[in-house]
C-alpha cells in the first residue's frame, strides 16, 4: 500500500485535479474561496482541514451574526466580573477573593444517538478539557438530556448507554456530577440531547490562553496517541489514495479513555503550576487542525509543525487522516525552549506521551510538513477565523399561528372540580416521566468526590466550595423547556434563563453570568432559522434585563428525526456566586413548625404545562408570561433573606407548578406540611387546578422559623414582591402528611412511592 | 503524626483523605506511587478512585506499584493502614486482606448514603467507635461486591474480622453483608464506604437533624491518632 503525497509543489502543477470538496460538506463557493486564498488549488491535507474548519460545527457560520449579540447586548456594569469572554474555550468570571471560574456547556448529540455510552462519555470529556484549557481545575459536571418517548422501543438503549457513558467517564475523573435535568419528549426520539457542563476554578492570575505568540516557542502535542477515531467524512480523501481493499471506512465516534484525562488533567495542572507553558489548546472537535490554526490565529504568529513526528496509535493513517483526527485525551501546549527541560519531568512523572511538532514562527503563516513535502501552507486566520459566514433565509412559521389559538381554554381541556379527581391528577402529574424522581440516575453518579459539594440533585441548583478558607462557593442550575421553545422562542430562550436564574438565587447564591448551548434543527430550513433568531434574540434581551452577560455556550444544529425538527431546546445554565457555602438553602422543608410563604402571583397559565401534556396529551397556546423585573426583584428578595439567615428552605415553582413544588418539598427531607389554597385562589383569582399547576413564573416557595416570620413578612414588603402565607409545615417521617385544605391528605409515603418507581419502573 | 496518602495515577479521593487526615489533627504527607519511600509516616491511607483505569482488574496493578512494596512490608510490622474503596481492593490484591471484590450485583455504579455497623473496634482505625454503633457515610462504586469462599468466610466471621457491615440494605450483593475488614493484628483496615467524605460538617451525608451535616467517617482518622499517641 502505498501513500502518494498530495504536496503543495503538487497541488500548484496540477491545478486541473478533481477535488471531493462536496463529500466534505463544502458548498461550490467556500472551495472557490479556498482555491483564491491559497491561489492554487489546496493539498488534499489542506481541504480537509478547511472542510472541517468551516463545518457548521466549527465555524458557526449560520448562527455567528446572532451570536453577537451576546456580545453587544451589555452594559459595563455586566462586564465588571467577565475576565474572559466569548471566542475563548470557555469564559471566564471573576468571583472575588482573588478567585475565578470557567463554565461551560457543550453538546454531543448526535454521536450519543449513534453510540450513546461512547457518545456521552467523550461529551463530558471534551467539555472538561475545554475548562482545563483556561488553567482551572474542573470543579463539577452537570449535564442535560433529553430522550425519546418512554414507551419507545429504542428509547432504552440511548438512556442506558448515554446514563453509562457519563458516569463511567464522569466518575472516574474525580468530578462530582452536582446536577443536570433529564426529558422525555417524542420529538428527540432520533436525536437525543446530549448536553454537557462542567465548571473550574482557579487563581485570577493563573488564566490561560490559547495563543501561540512568541516566535521560538515550541509545539508540543501530549496526552494519548493520535488513532483514527472521529474521522468519519475524511475517509472520503482516504478511499482515493488507497487501493481498493485498503481500510477505506473510519469510525465516526470517539472513544474515551478517562483514566487518560484523569492524567492528563493533573499533569496540566502541575505543568501550570510550575510555569512552563505559554499557550495551550486542548483537542476536540478537529483535532490538530483546530488547535494549530486556532493557537497561531490567535497569537497572531505561524507555526512549522512536522506531521510524521505526532505519535501515532495506527500506523496506517494518512497525513490527512492525522489532522482531523479527533482523538480524545490530547493536549498541545506552547512551550519556550528553556522550559522544555522542565515540561518534559512533568510528562514524564505522569507518564504521559509527548513530542514535540515544531515551532512558533514570525510569519503569520501554518506550514505542515510530512516527511520532506510541505502538505499545509496557509494563514491560519482563513482557517480558524475568517470561515464563511451565512445570512440565512429566514421565514415565519405560519403554523405557529394555529399553535398558539390552541391554548387550553381554546381546546376545552377539562378541568377537574371534585377533590378526589384532582387529588390523582396531582399524583400522575409528579409521577410523570418528566416530573417523577431522577435519582435512578443520579445515583449513578459520584457527588461527593473532592468534599466541596454543598448542594446536588434534587436541590435547585448545584453549588461547590471554591475556598477552603472562607466557603466562598459557586451555584450553578440548568434549564429548558422545549415545550414552551416550540409555542414562542423568543418566550421560551427567556423562560430558560428566568427558570436557572430563579434556581441558582432560590439556593441563596448571586447569580453572575450565563452559558448557553442551543440546540434546533437544521439552520438550512427557514423556519428553524427564525426560531433560532427568536430564541438568540430572547436570550440576549433577557440577560440585558436581568444584568447577568453571557460568557460563552455553544451550538448545535441539525437535531432532527427525518425532516422533524426538535423543538427549539436552548439549554441555559447561570452560575452565581455565594459568600459562604454554609449559608446555601435546601430545597425542602427541614424542621416541623415553620410557615409556607409563596412568593410571587400565579395567574391561569397552563398552556404548555405539564398539566396540559400529562392530563391532556396537549401543546399549544401561548406560554407563561415572562416579567424578567420581578424576576430579578425576586432573585434580590432571596439573595438579602439569605443573607440574613431567614430561609430555612426555597423551592421554585416551575414545571409542575405548585403541586410539584409542594411535593418535593417534602419529599426532601421527609418533612410533611398543611396547605391552604383559599386564600390564593382568592387573591389571584383562580380555580383549583390553576392554582395546584399553573406554570406562572418568578415564584418561589419558601419555609421561614416562626422567629423569623416578622422579618422576612417585612422584608418581602418592603421590596414590593407578592408573598402570601399558603401554609405550615407539620410532621416527619414516612407517615407524616401533606394536607392539602378541601383537597386530599396525601401520606408521604403513598406520594414518595409513584414519584420514585417511575424511572426505575421503566429503565432499571 | 504524620499520615501519608498514597497517590497512583488515576487516584481521585486522595485530597479528601488528607483533609480528613488534617481535620484529626495529623501532619499529612504525599505519599507517589513510583517512590518506595514511606518519609518515615506513622500511618497510610491508600484512597478511592481507579488506580492505573483500574485495568486488569481493580487495585490489581496498583498492588504491584513500588510504593505497595514499602507498605506491605510495614504493614506486616504494624504499621496502621487504611484502604478505601479502590484501596480496599488495593488491600485485598496485595493479599494484606483476604477474598476479592466484584462488579456489583445490580451491575450499576452506585453512589449513596450507606447505612453501616461497626462490627469491632479494636483496631488502629476503629477504636473511637462503640461495638454496634450504626453510622453513616457515603458509598460510591461500581465494583465493591465482597466475595470469598465459604472457608474464608468461616474464618473472618470466627476470628471477628469483620469490621463493618451493611445495614438495611446491602448495595451491591456483598457476601454476609460485608462493609469492611481487618486483619488480624488490627492495623489493617479496608472498607468500600468513604468515611473521608463524612468529616466536615456542611458537605457530608444529611441527617436527621440538618443538611449534610454527617462526620461519622471523621472516627476513622481519630482512631488512628489515638492508636499513635498510645503506641
Amino acid at each position: 500500500m502505498t501513500y502518494e503525497v498530495d504536496s503543495t509543489a503538487v497541488a500548484a502543477s496540477t491545478p486541473e485535479k478533481k477535488q471531493p470538496w462536496k463529500e466534505l460538506g463544502l458548498k461550490k463557493d467556500e472551495y472557490e474561496r479556498i482555491v483564491e486564498i491559497l491561489g492554487r488549488r489546496p493539498t488534499s491535507a489542506e481541504l480537509a482541514m478547511y472542510s472541517v474548519m468551516w463545518s457548521e460545527h466549527c465555524s458557526y457560520k449560520s448562527s455567528k451574526i446572532y451570536l453577537r449579540q451576546f456580545g453587544e447586548k451589555v452594559t459595563d456594569e455586566m462586564k465588571k466580573h467577565l475576565m474572559v469572554g466569548m471566542g475563548e474555550n470557555a469564559g471566564v468570571v471573576d468571583i472575588g477573593e482573588g478567585w475565578a471560574v470557567t463554565f461551560k456547556v457543550e453538546s454531543h448529540n448526535h454521536p450519543s444517538y449513534i453510540e450513546p455510552f461512547q457518545g456521552a462519555a467523550t461529551g463530558v470529556g471534551g467539555i472538561v478539557r475545554d475548562i482545563l484549557t483556561m488553567g482551572a481545575r474542573p470543579i463539577a459536571v452537570m449535564d442535560q438530556l433529553r430522550f425519546g418517548a418512554v414507551e419507545h422501543p429504542d428509547t432504552a438503549r440511548v438512556v442506558h448507554g448515554v446514563v453509562n457513558g457519563i458516569g463511567f467517564y464522569g466518575n472516574c475523573l474525580g468530578l462530582p456530577n452536582i446536577g443536570g435535568e433529564t426529558v422525555f419528549d417524542k420529538v428527540y426520539q432520533g436525536n437525543p440531547l446530549v448536553n454537557a457542563l462542567s465548571v473550574g476554578a482557579m487563581k485570577h492570575a493563573d488564566i490561560k490562553l490559547a495563543k501561540a505568540s512568541n516566535p521560538g516557542d515550541l509545539v508540543i502535542l501530549f496526552g494519548a496517541r493520535t488513532g483514527a477515531d472521529g474521522i468519519g467524512g475524511v475517509s472520503v480523501l482516504a478511499s482515493e489514495t488507497f487501493d481498493a481493499d485498503g481500510p477505506s471506512r473510519r469510525p465516526a465516534v470517539q472513544v474515551g479513555d478517562p483514566f487518560a484525562e484523569k492524567v492528563l488533567i493533573e499533569c496540566c495542572l502541575e505543568l501550570y503550576a510550575a510555569d512552563v507553558v505559554a499557550g495551550i489548546q486542548d483537542l476536540g472537535g478537529a483535532g490538530l487542525s483546530c488547535a494549530t490554526s486556532e493557537l497561531a490565529s490567535n497569537g497572531n504568529a505561524g507555526m512549522r509543525v512536522q506531521l510524521k513526528d505526532v505519535l501515532l496509535r495506527d500506523e496506517s493513517l494518512t497525513p490527512e487522516e492525522i489532522l482531523m483526527s479527533e482523538s480524545q485525551e490530547r493536549m498541545m501546549a506552547i512551550v519556550p525552549p528553556k522550559k522544555l527541560k522542565a515540561f518534559m519531568a512533568i510528562v514524564d512523572k505522569w507518564e504521559v506521551e509527548t513530542s514535540v511538532l515544531g515551532e512558533v514562527i514570525d510569519e503569520p503563516r501554518l506550514y505542515i510538513m510530512w516527511g520532506e513535502d510541505e502538505i499545509v501552507n496557509v494563514p491560519p486566520r482563513t482557517v480558524a477565523h475568517d470561515g464563511p459566514v451565512y445570512e440565512r433565509p429566514v421565514k415565519y412559521p405560519k403554523w405557529i399561528d394555529e399553535l398558539n389559538a390552541n391554548g387550553v381554554i381554546a381546546a376545552g381541556l377539562r378541568r377537574a372540580e371534585v377533590a378526589s379527581d384532582l387529588a390523582a391528577e396531582l399524583v400522575q402529574v409528579i409521577s410523570s416521566p418528566n416530573q417523577a424522581s431522577k435519582s435512578w440516575i443520579t445515583d449513578q453518579y459520584d457527588h461527593y468526590v473532592g468534599g466541596n459539594t454543598a448542594l446536588a440533585m434534587p436541590d435547585d441548583s448545584g453549588m461547590v466550595r471554591v475556598s477552603e478558607t472562607s466557603g466562598l462557593g459557586v451555584a450553578l442550575a440548568t434549564d429548558a423547556n422545549g415545550r414552551y421553545g416550540q409555542l414562542d422562542p423568543y418566550a421560551g430562550a427567556q423562560l430558560a434563563l428566568a427558570e436557572a436564574y430563579r434556581n441558582v438565587a432560590a439556593s441563596g447564591a448571586a447569580p453572575l453570568a450565563v452559558t448557553n448551548c442551543l440546540n434546533f434543527g437544521s439552520p438550512e430550513n427557514p423556519e428553524v432559522m427564525w426560531q433560532f433568531k427568536q430564541a438568540t434574540a430572547g436570550l440576549a434581551d433577557g440577560c440585558l434585563a436581568l444584568g447577568i452577560p453571557v460568557t460563552g455556550g455553544n451550538v448545535s444544529f441539525y437535531n432532527q428525526t427525518g425532516d422533524v425538527a426538535i423543538h427549539p431546546t436552548p439549554v441555559v445554565g447561570v452560575l452565581g456566586v455565594i459568600d459562604d457555602v454554609a449559608r446555601r438553602v435546601p430545597s425542602g422543608w427541614q424542621d416541623e413548625g415553620n410557615n409556607i410563604y409563596l412568593l410571587g402571583v400565579t395567574r391561569d397559565e397552563l398552556d404548555g404545562s405539564v398539566w396540559s401534556e400529562v392530563i391532556h396529551d396537549h401543546l399549544g397556546g401561548k406560554p407563561p408570561v415572562v416579567d424578567l423585573a420581578e424576576e430579578k426583584k425576586l432573585a434580590d428578595l432571596l439573595h438579602g433573606a439569605t443573607l440574613q439567615g431567614l430561609l430555612a428552605s426555597a423551592h421554585d415553582l416551575s414545571e409542575g407548578g405548585l403541586a410539584q413544588t409542594m411535593v418535593e418539598s417534602c419529599l426532601r427531607f421527609n418533612v410533611g406540611a398543611r396547605i391552604w389554597l383559599g386564600e390564593l385562589q382568592e387573591r389571584d383569582n383562580l380555580d383549583t387546578t390553576a392554582a395546584l399547576f399553573s406554570e406562572s413564573t418568578a415564584r418561589v416557595l419558601v419555609s421561614v422559623g416562626r422567629e423569623d416570620d416578622v422579618k422576612f413578612v417585612g422584608l418581602c414588603e418592603a421590596r414590593g414582591v407578592s408573598v402570601l402565607r399558603i401554609g405550615v409545615t407539620d410532621g416527619r417521617g414516612d407517615d407524616a402528611l401533606l394536607q392539602v385544605k378541601d383537597l386530599a391528605d396525601f401520606s408521604l409515603q403513598d406520594l414518595r412511592e409513584p414519584w420514585a418507581a417511575t424511572i426505575p419502573d421503566l429503565f432499571g | 503524626m504524620k499520615i501519608g496518602v498514597v497517590t497512583f495515577p488515576g487516584t481521585l479521593d486522595d485530597r479528601d483523605a488528607a483533609r480528613a487526615a488534617r481535620l484529626a489533627g495529623a501532619e499529612v504527607v504525599s505519599l507517589w506511587h513510583a517512590d518506595t519511600n514511606l518519609h518515615k509516616v506513622d500511618a497510610v491511607v491508600l484512597p478511592g478512585g481507579f488506580s492505573y483505569g483500574d485495568y486488569l482488574r481493580c487495585g490489581a496493578i496498583a498492588a504491584q506499584a513500588p510504593v505497595m512494596e514499602s507498605i506491605i512490608k510495614a504493614a506486616n510490622g504494624g504499621l496502621p493502614v487504611l484502604g478505601i474503596c479502590n484501596g480496599f481492593q488495593v488491600l485485598v490484591e496485595s493479599h494484606l486482606l483476604p477474598g476479592g471484590l466484584i462488579r456489583n450485583e445490580h451491575q450499576n455504579f452506585i453512589c449513596r448514603d450507606q447505612k453501616l455497623r461497626v462490627e469491632n473496634v479494636d483496631t488502629a482505625w476503629t477504636n473511637e467507635f462503640e461495638l454496634g454503633q450504626e453510622i453513616t457515610i457515603p458509598l460510591k462504586n461500581g465494583e465493591g461486591g465482597y466475595i470469598a469462599t465459604q472457608e474464608t468466610l468461616k474464618q473472618l466471621e470466627g476470628d471477628g474480622l469483620i469490621a463493618f457491615r451493611y445495614l438495611e440494605l446491602n448495595p451491591n450483593g456483598s457476601m454476609n453483608d460485608i462493609a469492611g475488614l481487618r486483619n488480624a493484628r488490627g492495623n489493617v483496615v479496608g472498607l468500600m464506604p468513604h468515611p473521608e467524605h463524612a468529616v466536615e460538617p456542611g458537605f457530608g451525608p444529611d441527617t436527621a437533624t440538618a443538611m449534610r451535616s454527617g462526620v461519622d467517617g471523621l472516627k476513622f482518622f481519630t482512631s488512628v491518632m489515638k492508636a499513635l499517641v498510645n503506641a
